[in-house]
This record gives structure tokens, sequence and C-alpha cells, in this order.
């Protein structure tokens, strides 16, 4: 049995098909201002292959739902069973995507059974890390690697206190100006990230294992700012934007 | 004549313009308010025949119950606008006055009401300031008394420059604590306020009239209560939205009808749970919303819940229970007394305002057992201090339960939605699962 599971997400959208739980395939594109005909083309594939069951989620979940009749469930149900086919030990996911933070707690079957999500407002989550990166002149890659050169546990010396995106842009603007070298101020501005998502960890709790899901966990500064506030390691796997398609799949297999 | 706004059935423009409403504003406001109530409640499946009246109350929210104040007004009778279920309603009636819960729950004037308020201020407070700074409330036009109370920090200001622009606010100080200081301010303040009544409408409060009253007031809070109790059943009766709306209209529609009117509802609704009819399927997950009041028209957490295929069971909310759990003890025979009986029952409400507010623990839990609910929604409005603070209390007395718990914060505007049917879908999802295991 052929399945998929499609993420629609605020910056990409995520298609990934398995056979019999296996993954045959996974690929992403961006949400655009069409993000219907993106999904259509992506269902559509390449190859002959086609999928007899999809399960949508992600924030453009109802697209699909209302246009394609296909069932939706929400990303942190999703999430939830793809972290946890990929880990079978993880107790605590922190999935941080385009627009959105979540930390979920999970018991010993995977079964959701609590969970924090930011409110409206999307200071630290990947859109926010776009916009500093561009204020700083990195490309988004060489800003996620910008902390390799401090020494780890060090800290940033310099705060960045604003999470509202607009108040902490206006911050480093300020902190450019002052003559502070960029790499100091991208080290801080992903502490304070780290700091915003604690908040949200604190209310959950962490059991191990942690597990790192969404786009920003390709962000090696974040998780090793992560992974020091909370004195653990974190789980990251090869493709940590894939997961809540993947266990979109997974429920579209059963 | 072209029909004006949500469908109303005369055209009330003459009548609109006399009040001094801002017409053009007002008809938008009407417009959007009827397409709203037409995708939210007209779209409603498996809804009871008694929900017609509600209904129509609705279509002539700002029509025919308006006429009816214009002419008590001129008849001669006085209209008192309330914000608070501590204000006593029965002393209003009692001395011949018409009591009107004023609307604060629509995302109305905010840009007017900024220029008076920080933008930091809960959406309830800059509604009541924005819906008469933008000439669209004909009841705060129609009041000849507003009165306030020391509820909050935010309202308590913002009553001084409530006054400012209308020069009719009255405030009631409420005090936080139940002692017996507490209860003795209280009860002179309820006497100061019988005082100011008589002064106004020049009709002197007699056992008589405060008993009238009381019989009234009771009556309809024993419907309601009846209304609440129904909700307990499998498949529910009636949805969340269809009583939260029928809490909502208890504060301004004329108290006697409306009695009468949910009363024949409720009857309905006994048959329904007598044929196991519901609005939704046996076994559909239950929810009980806990927290900050939603005035009319701010449908929004229902309609997201409700959309997503969940029943709410019940409000443990100023717009819910809080305004009708406890009766006023009808055993007084002389004016003094009835004022003891009505501080005596006022302070029985558990607002987040008091510390400590324990009572409000026990409610949370007493409803979320008698309703049978799965889960439990805190809903703060963002900058509702009292109740974003007592969301912690809550979540410890519900955890104890082992009973699911979601805290919402939000506001009236609709740029959150996509977050917030992300968090009650996976909180349902949640749900679901234990609800199935």
């Amino acid at each position: 049995l052929i399945v998929a599971g499609i993420d629609i997400g605020s910056r990409y959208i995520k298609f990934v098909l398995t056979e019999e739980g296996s993954l045959i395939s996974a690929e992403k594109r961006e949400t655009g201002h069409d993000p219907l005909n993106t999904c259509r083309d992506l269902i559509a594939g390449k190859t002959s292959i086609k999928p007899e069951r999809i399960v949508a989620t992600g924030y453009g979940r109802y697209l699909l739902e209302v246009h394609g009749n296909i069932p939706t469930i929400t990303e942190i149900k999703a999430v939830a069973r793809g972290a946890k086919a990929v880990f079978s030990s993880c107790r605590t996911i922190v999935d941080i995507g385009g627009q959105d933070t979540k930390v979920i707690a999970l018991d010993d079957c995977g079964m959701v059974t609590g969970f924090e999500m930011n409110d409206r407002c999307a200071a630290g989550t990947g859109k926010f890390l776009e916009i500093m990166a561009r204020t700083l002149g990195y490309s988004i890659e060489e800003f996620g690697n910008v902390c390799y050169c401090r020494p780890p546990g060090l800290g940033s010396t310099i705060k960045i206190n604003s999470m509202c995106t607009v108040f902490a842009e206006s911050e480093v603007v300020g902190l450019i100006a002052k003559g502070i070298p960029r790499d100091e101020i991208a080290a801080a501005i992903h502490d304070s990230i780290a700091g915003r998502v604690m908040s949200l960890i604190r209310r959950v709790g962490t059991d191990d294992d942690v597990i790192f899901a969404g786009g920003c966990a390709r962000n090696a500064c974040l998780a090793l700012s992560l992974s020091e506030k909370l004195n653990k390691k974190i789980h990251i796997g090869e493709t940590p934007e894939m997961l809540a398609a993947l266990g979109a799949a997974l429920y579209a297999a059963s | 004549m072209q029909c004006k706004g949500g469908g109303m059935a005369k055209d009330y423009t003459q009548m609109w313009s006399n009040i001094g409403l801002n017409l053009k504003a007002h008809d938008g406001l009407m417009a959007v308010l009827g397409d709203a109530y037409k995708n939210i409640y007209l779209a409603q499946k498996n809804r009871p025949r008694g929900m017609d009246y509600f209904d129509f109350v609705i279509s002539e929210v700002h029509g025919l119950r308006i006429e009816e104040i214009v002419n008590a007004k001129e008849s001669g009778k006085k209209v008192v606008g309330t914000f608070c279920v501590y204000v006593p309603e029965e002393l209003v009636l009692a001395a011949g006055g018409v009591c009107i819960g004023l609307c604060a729950g629509a995302d109305v004037g905010a840009d007017e009401a900024e220029k008076f308020v920080p933008r930091n201020t809960c959406a309830l407070i800059k509604a009541f300031l924005g819906f008469k700074l933008a000439g669209l409330c004909p009841y705060v036009e129609l009041t000849d008394l507003i009165v306030g109370e020391t509820t909050c920090d935010g309202k308590k200001k913002a009553y001084e420059i409530f006054d400012e622009i209308t020069k009719k606010v009255y405030v009631m100080e409420l005090p936080h604590k139940k002692g017996d200081d507490g209860r003795k301010m209280w009860r002179n303040e309820i006497k100061r306020f019988a005082d100011k009544l008589e002064a106004l409408t020049g009709n002197k409060i007699t056992p008589e009239t405060l008993l009238e009253a009381s019989k009234i007031v009771n009556a309809k809070r024993k419907a309601l209560q009846r209304l609440s109790a129904l909700r307990a059943a499998d498949p529910a009766p009636i949805s969340g939205l269809d009583a939260l709306l029928i809490s909502q209209v208890s504060f301004y529609d004329d108290p006697v009808r409306f009695t009468a009117k949910t009363n024949e509802l409720c009857d309905e609704l006994e048959a329904r749970i007598k044929e196991e009819t519901g609005v939704a399927a046996k076994g559909r997950p239950r929810l009980l919303i806990s927290g900050s009041p939603m005035a009319i028209p701010n449908w929004k957490l229902h309609a997201i819940i409700e959309g997503n295929g969940a029943t709410v069971v019940g409000e443990e909310s100023c717009v819910g229970e809080r305004n009708f759990r406890t009766l006023l003890d009808e055993n007084f025979s002389s004016v003094e007394q009835g004022i003891d009986k009505l501080s005596e029952r006022s302070l029985t409400v558990d607002c987040a305002c008091f510390t400590p507010n324990n009572e409000r623990l026990d409610n949370i839990v007493e409803m979320t057992k008698r309703l049978n609910a799965h889960g439990v929604i805190h809903y703060a409005l963002q900058f509702c201090t009292p109740y974003m603070m007592e969301a912690y209390k809550a979540k410890k007395a519900v955890d104890d339960m082992k009973v699911p718990f979601l805290r919402i914060e939000t506001d009236y505007s609709m740029e959150d939605m996509g977050q917030l049917t992300t968090r009650i879908g996976a909180f349902l999802e949640m749900i679901q699962t234990r609800v199935n295991a």
C-alpha cells in the first residue's frame, strides 16, 4: 500500500510517499502564493507512483480538505507520529517551523499528553531567523552555522532583549551601529530564541529523549544553544522538516 | 423602503438617527454582524426550534428591543447600563428602571479607543469605549446611568475616561477580599446604589417592589440553571454556541419574556433528551470553557471548537454560570434586609479579581464532573490579568482530576485563527484518543 503525507507549512510544503511504512520519497517546495497548485503538482508527482490515500497536515491543511476532500490532522499529532517512527525513544518534541514553535510531550506509546505552542506572534520562529539573517547580511545557511566561531558553553556576551520581530530588528540595527561584530550579534539572536523556546519547554517538561524537529532544527547554532540551556543531548534526524509529513503518511496508512 | 442591516423587519433609520448613532458605520456593523450570524449560527445543524426566538432577537438586536427601550423611556422609565454581574439588577427593576448589560464583544472602534487607553488594554474595555466613540451602540446612547465597578484596574481607570466622554458613569467599589470588612463595604455600596437609583428614578424602592424584582430575576436565573443542567446529557441537546447566545441575550432582553422563551426551549430540550436527539452524535468530545466573559457578539472560541468536531457543554464565566449559579434569598421583609441578601448573594460570585478565589476552582471541578466534560479550555482575554494569572491554579485543579487542560489567551481579532485552530484541533485529537481508549 502506497500512501502519502503532505504538510503545508507557512514557508514550505513537504510531501512524503511511503510503502508499508517505509519511505519511498520526500520532497519539499516553497509554499509561495499558490499552495494549492503546488500541492497538486507534488501529489501528481514525476513518476507513475500514485498514493492510494493521502493525509494532510500543517497550517494550510484545510485547503486540501476543502478542495481535495483529503482528511486532515493537526501538525502536532502528525509530528508526534513522525518523530516516534524515527526515534522510538522520543518523549519530548521541540518543533520550530516557519511561524510556529511547539513543544510536545508524548507518553510511552507515542500519544500526545500535552503541548504548548506560541500564540499569534511569530517571535523566535523560522520567519524571525530569516529576517535577522537578512538584516545581518547572511544567507540562512551561513547564519545557522555562525555559532561555531564561539567556544561551546560560553554564551554570547551581548543580549537581544526584544522578541518582537520588529523591535528585535531595531535592536540589531542598534548593535550594528555600535560596531559589534555581526557574528556576535548572530550568536545573541540564537541564544535569545533558545531562551524563548525554553519558557515553553519548562511548561511541558523534558522527558528523554528530546527530539528537535521542523526546518529550524537544521540551524546548528540554535540546536547548540538549546542543548546547552537544556543541559542535555537533543536528537536531530537527517530531515527534521519532514517529520510531520511522514507522520501524516503513517496515519494515511493506518 | 429597503430593509437595513441583518434582515430586520422594518426600517429603524429614523430611530437610530434620533438616538445619535453614526448611521453609515452602523449599517456596516449590522451587515457584518448579520453575515457572521448567518455563517456561525444559522449554518449549524440540528438546532432546536426554540432557537427561532433567539435568532429573531439577534436580528432585532438594534431594532425592536431598542424601540421597546425608547418607548419605556417615553413612559418615564430610566435606563441603567451595567458591565458586571456584581451590579444587582434587582435594585434597578425595583426602582422601576430598565437594566441593560452593555455590549463589549466586538473589535469595534479600537482606533478611537486607543486615543484614550494603551494598546495593551483588554479587548472588552477597548470595545466598550470603541462602541461609544464610534457611535455604534444604541443601548449606551439610551442609558440614563452607566454603572461601573472596580473589578480590575483596567476597567476602574477606563470608567474615569468613560465618564469624561458620557458624563453618566457611576462606579461601585467592589472589595477584593471576602472578609468581614469587605462584606461591610460592599453592603454599603449596594445601599448607596439603591439611594442613587431612587434619586435617578424618583421612585421609592419598597419591600414589595424589591420582592417583585427579585422574583423576576430569580426566575431568569432558574431558567438559565435549567438550560445549563440539560447540557449534561449526551448527546448534548443544544450547541455551546446556542447556549452561549442565550446567556448573552439574558443581559439585555426583557427579563420576563426571556425567561418564558428560555423555559419553552428547555421543554423542547427535555423532549430531545428523551429521544436521544442532539446537535451531534453521541460520544462527541465535550468541553468546558472557563475564564473571562464572552460579551455579545464574541463567538470566536465556541465557533472554532464546534467547527472542529466537539461540543461546548458549559461556560464557567460571567456570561455563563457565574451569572446565575446562586439565587437571591427572597426571605426579607424590609428593604434593608433585602440589601443584606443582595450583598450576600453577589459575594458568592467567584470573579478572579478576588483573592483568594478558591471557590472558582471548586466550581470548575464541579462543572467538569456535572457536565461530563472531557476537557477544559481556560479562556483569558489578552491583558485580562486576573484570569491570565488564575489559569495557573485552574490548571492544577483540572490536572488533579486527570482531565486535559488547554490555556488560551486571545482577543476579538481574527489574526490568530490559524494558531488557535491548530491548538484546539490538537487538543481535541488528544481528547479523542482518550475517549476512544
